[in-house]
């Protein structure tokens, strides 16, 4: 049999028959490409700064619109990104690496060639840990290459795409921004494995601080390589390249449909061809984009308005030195540390609030409830408020002080939500809500036996049941205390001194 | 002649600091000069008639206030239209930019702005620097003064046949492969391609990016020397200019050839070369014996696959280079239904036939399957070239040549024979190849009075050796540089 699943002879008929049967004889391969839009000040190869909105063509120059004569200058700053990602991806950063000139035509493209790196990337041979269900993975990194990203064009006419359009825009704004492209192994073998890939891998460019990776607003974008095999070989199928993934969500939901496409291919005996395809969110289908004859001969060659880049060994050296904690080892630190649960030290990670998690540990505060309230209803604020979660106005102290108050007492949980809520208005630190609002828990035992004896008196039918045994009657006393408190009596205390009056009352 | 267009630079320098000529008159006079001239020569795209008199009319008020001016104040310059000027249109010789005006200067434009020169024209050249004979330009071709049917040599051969017509005393070039030298030759003055990275190529529209200098222009070594240390030194803006002082080129320029080595290149010395440049080269390079240089047999075998080497190199990068030139943001724009059809009849319309020949040579060479074969074929033998000349100047301090292998053709001659125009480069082109520095300087007229030139080499950065072994010679052969004869400028133009 031939080890390429394209160029195999139809399955037998009767091994058609079952759907579940078929989809357990492949296996998924499959690998990412990932771009990441830096932060940096300014552009890849000019100072144009680099911002978002305003009107178009506002950040450009002769450089990043290919004005004839123009020449690019490498940016530092992006190199110093590329170094640290691919240190943190346990990368080799080459003491030498070159730009290349990837040549095709396109509107958006100024010069009509994108300065990329090719053969001689400054970043090679790393690696990604990821948990899945079964345990963590290790994700080869093949490499991390530095490029300029391209204008965007806008299509104005009834079909939105460049074939059809009366005319089109192009606003180069976006032209020469910084990117690096993340190339994994392939190594993947499920749309969750993907996922938690390149959560993963985002998570490790936040921590790094190099971009602020969003994927709905592509300072993220994920290209996925999916192609079928038979289970137990070695030999990869025909690849295809989806595109256009913008969410966690929708590069799982198309690599499950083409992982589903292809197998219902390879069962009925059809070739996977290969070819570039195009994921569409609304039909949550994918389709062809280019086939493998349209494919671009790109006549890669050194760029020879640059040099190489050769970054200095004690430089390299001193950004290792530099590495901020990553991800993996803060959730180790989390649950090996802190006794979080592997589950609240992921959430506090992705959720973005482990530094101030970290913060409010510092602060004093006891790390399960500060990662309780964070990964509860400080996150749940975020996302109502849609404030992201690295800019959410509540110090780590604050955080602490809140969590104190509960723990002694203070604040019932009813209560520090409200505090909560106040103190990231901006209204102070939860001791500054708590005195303004006069919400204290009333925890003094001579303040509330008066209020209680009072409860007794106007409930005596109430009081008479619980002495005869009925122990739930004693909900409608401590709902009586609760109200003439207006809701700041410590309900424990409450309860404590219930009992013992109407025990006490009992026995005599 | 008006007395003022005869004047070399360094002579004009002196009568405007003795306040015997203002900048306005030496300018007033050169344009004239242009005026009479350029109906015969046409070395000039356009004219800057305006702001040349607006900035003399500033040096001469700066002059007589007492405040500083640049080092090349007053003079007057022919400014290859290849480097862009902000908001002046700079064509590169092709329909494509025929009305571009660039929205900043170029690095070297700048500073001969800041040094105070007076760039009175844009000229000519071959499309995009692709030539050896000015006939490529989109727009009209360039004569030779001295021989009004023949060609002033390419690409740089409007900016040369301007200083050898005594439009201007200065002029700026561009020379990928001998666009700067060759012309020169052809036309009796001095050319020089620097190394590589020793002038900034920000603003020089790109033919062949790793190959590209600017160079000056001018009718001695030592206003050459001048200009070249104006334009010369580090520019933050390009990456491959080379951070380093600009060199000291006047402190040993009359230094003389005494106890020099120089090298003479057998393969540069062979078949292909008329006799006439023959025997005035021998006889130039025997006055450097003469003059008490040693004089040396040396060799660069693989110099003789330069030509191959830069005919795939040069068209590669060009490939690349000149595919910006598309319609969309600048330049001209054919509409088409598509934008792919926009883009393809821009290029169609907008290049002539040896842009677009390099543009197809240049992307076949790059071509999946092909780039072993080609590109990086080539980059191996310009690696091979480089280690004949270290080892050469491991024996020698200067290499000496013909610059071109005849003197000037007439125009139409090569046209129709593409590599019989390519091999006018031969001499020239492993220069380039090696990134290091080369002179072309007149040394003599062959039988029907047309101009030889001999090509100079040094080493890398070897610049002040390579003008002190051009101006011991020039002084030597005091070379009449006005052009003269039947057909030339001279019997049209008094």
């Amino acid at each position: 049999m031939s080890a390429a699943p394209g160029a195999s002879p139809p399955p037998p008929t009767a091994a058609r028959d079952s759907g579940v049967e078929q989809a357990s004889r492949f296996e998924a391969v499959i690998g990412l490409e990932v771009h990441v839009e830096l932060n940096t000040a300014t552009k890849m190869f000019c100072g144009c700064a680099i911002d978002f909105g305003g009107a178009p063509n506002v950040r450009t120059c002769p450089v990043c619109l290919g004005q004839p004569g123009s020449l690019p200058m490498i940016n530092a700053k992006a190199v110093e990104s590329a170094i640290r990602l691919g240190l943190a991806l346990g990368c080799d950063i080459a003491p030498s690496s070159q730009f290349h000139r990837k040549n095709y035509f396109y509107p958006d493209m100024p010069k009509n060639y994108q300065i990329s790196q090719y053969d001689v990337p400054i970043c090679l041979g790393g690696e990604l840990q990821v948990a899945t269900a079964e345990g963590f993975r290790h994700v080869g990194i093949t490499r991390v290459h530095m490029e300029e990203d391209t204008g965007k064009s806008l299509h104005v006419g009834t079909s939105g795409r460049i074939h059809g359009a009366e005319y089109s825009l192009v606003d180069y704004n976006r032209a020469g921004i910084p990117l690096l492209e993340v190339v994994s192994e392939p190594d993947l073998r499920s749309a969750e494995q993907a996922r938690a890939y390149l959560a993963e891998l985002r998570a490790i460019v936040l921590a790094l601080g190099i971009s602020d990776a969003k994927l709905e607003e592509g300072s993220m974008r994920c290209d996925a390589n999916v192609s079928l095999r038979p289970v137990g070989h070695s030999v990869f199928g025909t690849r295809v390249e989806v595109k256009n993934m913008n969410s966690l969500r929708s590069l799982g939901r198309a690599i499950d449909y083409e992982v589903a496409r292809q197998t219902d291919r390879l069962s009925s005996g059809q070739p996977v061809v290969q070819e570039t395809r195009h994921w569409n969110e609304d039909s949550g289908t994918t389709s062809t984009l280019r086939a493998k004859e349209e494919v671009f001969d790109y006549r890669y060659f050194s760029d020879p308005d640059l040099v190489p880049v050769e970054p200095d060994s004690d430089w390299v050296q001193r950004l290792r030195a530099e590495l901020v904690e990553l991800p993996a080892a803060r959730r180790n630190r989390y649950t090996a540390e802190h006794g979080l649960s592997p589950g609240t030290a992921a959430l506090l990670q992705t959720s973005g609030l482990a530094d101030r998690f970290d913060e409010a540990v510092a602060a004093g505060a006891v790390p399960a409830d500060a990662a309780k309230w964070l990964t509860n209803e400080v996150a749940a604020w975020c996302n109502e408020h849609l404030i992201d979660s690295a800019g959410v106005p509540l110090s780590g102290a604050h955080l602490a002080e809140l969590t104190r108050f509960v723990s002694d007492g203070t604040l019932s949980t009813k209560l520090a939500r409200e505090v909560l809520e106040a103190v990231l208005a901006g209204e102070g630190s939860p001791g500054e809500v708590v005195a303004a609002r006069g919400l204290a828990q009333i925890s003094d035992t001579q303040a509330l036996g008066a209020i209680v004896d009072t409860a007794i008196a106007q409930n005596p039918d109430a009081a008479q049941r619980v002495r005869d045994g009925n122990a739930k009657a004693i909900g409608a006393l401590v709902g009586a205390v609760m109200r003439a408190t207006k809701g700041q009596a410590n309900p424990g205390l409450v309860n404590q001194l219930l009992q013992a009056r109407l025990h006490q009352a009992g026995e005599r | 002649m008006h007395p003022l267009v005869a004047a070399d630079a360094a002579g004009l320098q002196r009568l405007l600091h003795a306040r015997e000529a203002s900048a306005t008159e030496i300018t007033r006079a050169h344009l004239d000069r242009i005026a009479e001239t350029d109906q015969h020569v046409s070395a000039f795209i356009r004219t800057l008639d305006q702001s040349a008199l607006d900035h003399a009319g500033d040096i001469d008020r700066r002059l007589s206030d007492g405040d500083d001016v640049g080092a090349l104040a007053g003079l007057p310059l022919a400014l290859k239209d290849i480097l862009c000027m902000k908001g002046v249109e700079t064509t590169c010789g092709s329909r494509m930019l025929q009305h571009y005006r660039p929205p900043y200067d170029a690095t070297v434009v700048r500073r001969l702005r800041e040094a105070d020169a007076i760039v009175v024209g844009k000229a000519n050249m071959d499309e995009f620097a692709m030539g050896s004979s000015c006939e490529n330009s989109a727009f009209f071709p360039t004569r030779n003064p001295w021989d009004l049917q023949r060609v002033p040599g390419g690409s740089s051969g409007g900016s040369v046949a301007a200083v050898a017509a005594n439009d201007v005393p200065l002029g700026i070039g561009t020379d990928t492969g001998g666009s700067v030298r060759q012309p020169a030759a052809l036309c009796g003055v001095v050319g020089v391609k620097p190394t590589y990275g020793l002038v900034s190529r920000f603003g020089l529209i790109a033919f062949a990016s790793s190959l590209d200098q600017v160079g000056p222009i001018a009718r001695g070594v030592r206003d050459a020397a001048l200009l070249l240390e104006v334009i010369a030194g580090h520019d933050p803006r390009d990456a491959t200019s080379i951070p380093t002082e600009v060199p000291d080129l006047h402190t040993t320029l009359e230094a003389g050839v005494e106890g020099l080595r120089v090298g003479v290149v057998r393969e540069f010395m062979g078949e292909g070369m008329s006799d006439g440049v023959r025997s005035v080269v021998t006889a130039a390079i025997d006055r450097l014996g003469a003059l008490g240089a040693e004089v040396v047999d040396v060799s660069l075998p693989h110099a003789g696959y330069g030509v191959s080497a830069y005919y795939l190199i040069a068209p590669s990068e060009c490939s690349s280079n000149l595919s910006r030139y598309d319609g969309v943001r600048y330049g001209l724009r054919v509409d088409g239904e598509t934008t792919e059809r926009m883009m393809a009849s821009t290029r169609e319309a907008g290049f002539g036939p040896e842009v677009k020949r390099r543009i197809m040579i240049g992307t076949y060479a790059l071509s999946a399957g092909y780039y072993d074969a080609y590109y990086a074929q080539a980059q191996r033998v310009r690696t091979l070239i480089i280690r004949d000349y270290e080892a050469a100047y491991a024996d020698c301090d200067v290499l000496v040549s013909p610059t071109s292998p005849t003197t000037a053709f007439k125009l139409g001659e090569r046209a129709a024979d593409p590599l019989a125009m390519y091999l006018s480069d031969v001499y020239t082109i492993p220069s380039n190849l090696a990134g290091a520095p080369a002179l072309s300087l007149p040394v003599g007229l062959d039988d029907g009075g047309l101009p030889v030139g001999l090509q100079l080499m040094a080493p890398v950065l070897g610049e002040p050796v390579l003008f002190r072994a051009a101006r011991a010679l020039e002084r030597e052969l005091a070379i009449d540089s006005t052009p003269r004869g039947r057909g030339s400028l001279a019997e049209v133009a008094a």
